[in-house]
């Protein structure tokens, strides 16, 4: 059948059906002055030619910098297989398919994914994902508040260790549900989350504590130990960290033996390029005691009438169409195709190749900040154990040594963490994965050098 | 057609009260309402020691078709919840009235009861449904 809009004819006779003069008249509640009216700033319209040629021009600007940049987006080799498979038409949909149990290889394969999500993180369950990490956390946080039935308090220990944007992003969210998040500091000599200062916290009520591994500044925080101390200050543990690093570091479902309550991340990391900031997805796993507090779809497997293995959507009462304004989860769709992707991505690589990747990445950053360290006017800032990301100060204006080698050299040198860290002056966050060289290195190390030393 | 015991009060939301022999009140849903749900896969209990008001929320029954909210039939506080139910919700379904018990509440006020309908009355308010 194809697709009609409405016609002049079929508009009046609605209009006549329900009594209305125009369609104006159905937006009459709206006050004038909110209404956009007519959207001036949108251009005319182009045919495919010019479209084509506008955006190639577009993306000519990005040109191919070479890459030290991190901070929650990070640049893997995605094998071309990965998007050649996830870009077949069978798999092209961005959601859940709607009558979803007619698309069994759909969700099949979400099942696949939630399976090795559930594995990677040592986690009991896992959903289909989220949007992205930030709003991930966000909905950790939501969920962590209803599933402590322990705690009559909306109030959420932050520390400040946590990707400043996940801060901010989740902040936007549970406010307007009176929920609070609570700064604790890092350790100015570490960049781990300051365990003293979280203990003046004890014997306050508290829904969860957050707990970033690595955190933002590339350290390995101290997972076993805020894991214990939030479970004997009866709060939920949220744990939030980056896949990759999970196929070389404990899981979070082994952190303090007990492991965590509640897991969420960024999945970029996991087959997605960066593309500018997206689309990425977000992941979640859960304890199974949680799991009808968890939002977001989840698929299970189970047998038909002839005994058959079929998938299908279940705990669909958690969700908004069965619990309306009691849903404890509002997310009906999901990052499907990236997921597709991620699902491909970890299958072609396998434990052992997530692992070395994950190796190679912290061998790379660890020659990175040994070299960058020889340079007059760089010092580093933390000395703790870190994945693939460092902290590094420079004697001069970052944000200036950042923008010089972005428009004259054409590298992506960190990012500045001074915007987000007050006490972190002219500090840089500096990542290096598997795709780095040694030749990339050396070009990035003596470019920084002749930028401080000239 | 549903079996409605006449030892005990119930409410429109389809729940029962039951006043034991020590002043407290067992709560549970109908039979009807259980026949309603078909089979129970999940009971939320509320916490023991949580103090509910009389038509408060405080509990959820999910079945495989819906979940639907469990109301309080009197003011007072969960002295205890049927933790069986955890691993056995279909309790609920096979014996309403007894096993599938949800929770016992000490009433504030155990005269709170006289206002709820007795079986005969809401016999016929499932009837006229």
């Amino acid at each position: 059948m194809p697709f009609i809009p409405h016609s002049e004819q079929d508009i009046e006779q609605m209009l006549s059906v329900i009594g209305a003069d125009s369609i104006d008249d159905l937006f009459d509640e709206i006050p004038a002055n909110l209404r956009c009216a007519e959207l001036t700033a949108i251009p005319s319209g182009m045919n495919e030619m010019e479209v084509s040629r506008l955006l190639h021009a577009r993306a000519a600007q990005d040109g191919l910098p070479l890459c030290f940049l991190g901070a929650g987006a990070y640049e893997h080799h995605i094998p071309a297989a990965v998007w050649e498979l996830t870009t077949r038409g069978e798999f092209y949909s961005a959601y859940t398919p709607y009558q979803a149990e007619a698309s069994q290889g759909t969700l099949q394969l979400l099942y696949e994914f939630q399976t090795m999500m559930a594995s990677l993180m040592g986690m009991d369950v896992s959903n289909a994902s989220l949007y992205d990490g930030a709003s991930a956390l966000a909905e950790a946080v939501l969920m962590a508040v209803r599933a402590n039935r322990k705690s009559k308090s909306r109030k959420i220990l932050m520390p400040s260790t946590v990707n400043p944007i996940y801060r901010k992003v989740t902040d936007a969210i549970v406010k307007n549900q009176d929920i609070e998040l609570i700064d604790v500091p890092f350790d100015p000599l570490t960049g781990q989350t300051d365990l003293k200062a979280l203990a003046e916290f004890a014997g306050d009520d508290y829904a969860a504590l957050v707990i970033p591994q690595p955190n933002f500044f590339g350290a390995l925080d101290h997972v076993d130990a805020m894991t214990a101390w939030a479970a004997d200050n009866k709060m939920l543990s949220i744990a939030v960290v980056n896949p990759m690093a999970m196929a070389l570091l404990k899981p979070p479902g082994e952190w303090a033996d007990i492991g965590v309550d509640i897991v969420c991340g960024e999945g970029q990391p996991l087959g997605a390029p960066l593309a500018s900031g997206g689309p990425y997805f977000g992941f979640m796993c859960c304890k199974q005691k949680h799991v009808r507090q968890m939002p977001g779809r989840i698929i299970g497997r189970t047998t038909d009438l002839d005994g058959k293995q079929g998938f299908t959507l279940t705990l669909q009462a958690r969700e908004q169409h069965i619990r309306r304004s009691k849903a404890t989860s509002n997310i009906c769709t999901n990052q499907g195709l990236l997921v597709t992707a991620a699902s491909i991505y970890m299958s072609l690589l396998g434990p052992e190749g997530l692992k070395q990747v994950a190796l190679n990445s912290h061998k790379n950053c660890q020659t990175l900040v040994q070299r960058l360290a020889q340079i007059d006017g760089v010092d580093v800032v933390f000395n703790g154990a870190t994945f693939h990301e460092c902290v590094l100060q420079l004697n001069t204006d970052a944000q200036q040594v950042i923008d010089d080698l972005a428009r004259n050299h054409d590298i992506l040198g960190g990012f500045n963490l001074s915007l987000d860290y007050s006490a972190l002056t002219n500090c840089i966050l500096v990542c290096a994965t598997e795709t780095r060289t040694l030749d990339d290195i050396e070009r990035f190390a003596s470019t920084l050098d002749a930028l401080l030393n000239k | 057609m549903s079996n409605t015991p006449d030892d005990r009060k119930y409410v429109e939301s389809h729940e029962w009260a039951l006043l034991d022999n020590d002043g407290t009140i067992r709560v549970g849903i109908t039979d009807h309402a259980q026949q309603a749900l078909g089979d129970l896969v999940f009971v939320e209990l509320p916490e023991v020691g949580q103090n509910v008001g009389k038509g408060d929320e405080c509990s959820v029954v999910e079945s495989v078709k819906a979940a639907s909210d469990i109301y309080s039939p009197v003011s007072g506080e969960i002295i205890a919840v049927n933790d069986s139910l955890e691993d056995g919700p279909e309790a609920v379904n096979e014996a309403p009235y007894d096993d599938g018990w949800l929770f016992v509440i000490q009433p504030v006020d155990a005269s709170e009861l006289d206002e709820l309908m007795d079986a005969d009355a809401y016999q016929q308010s499932i009837d006229e449904e």
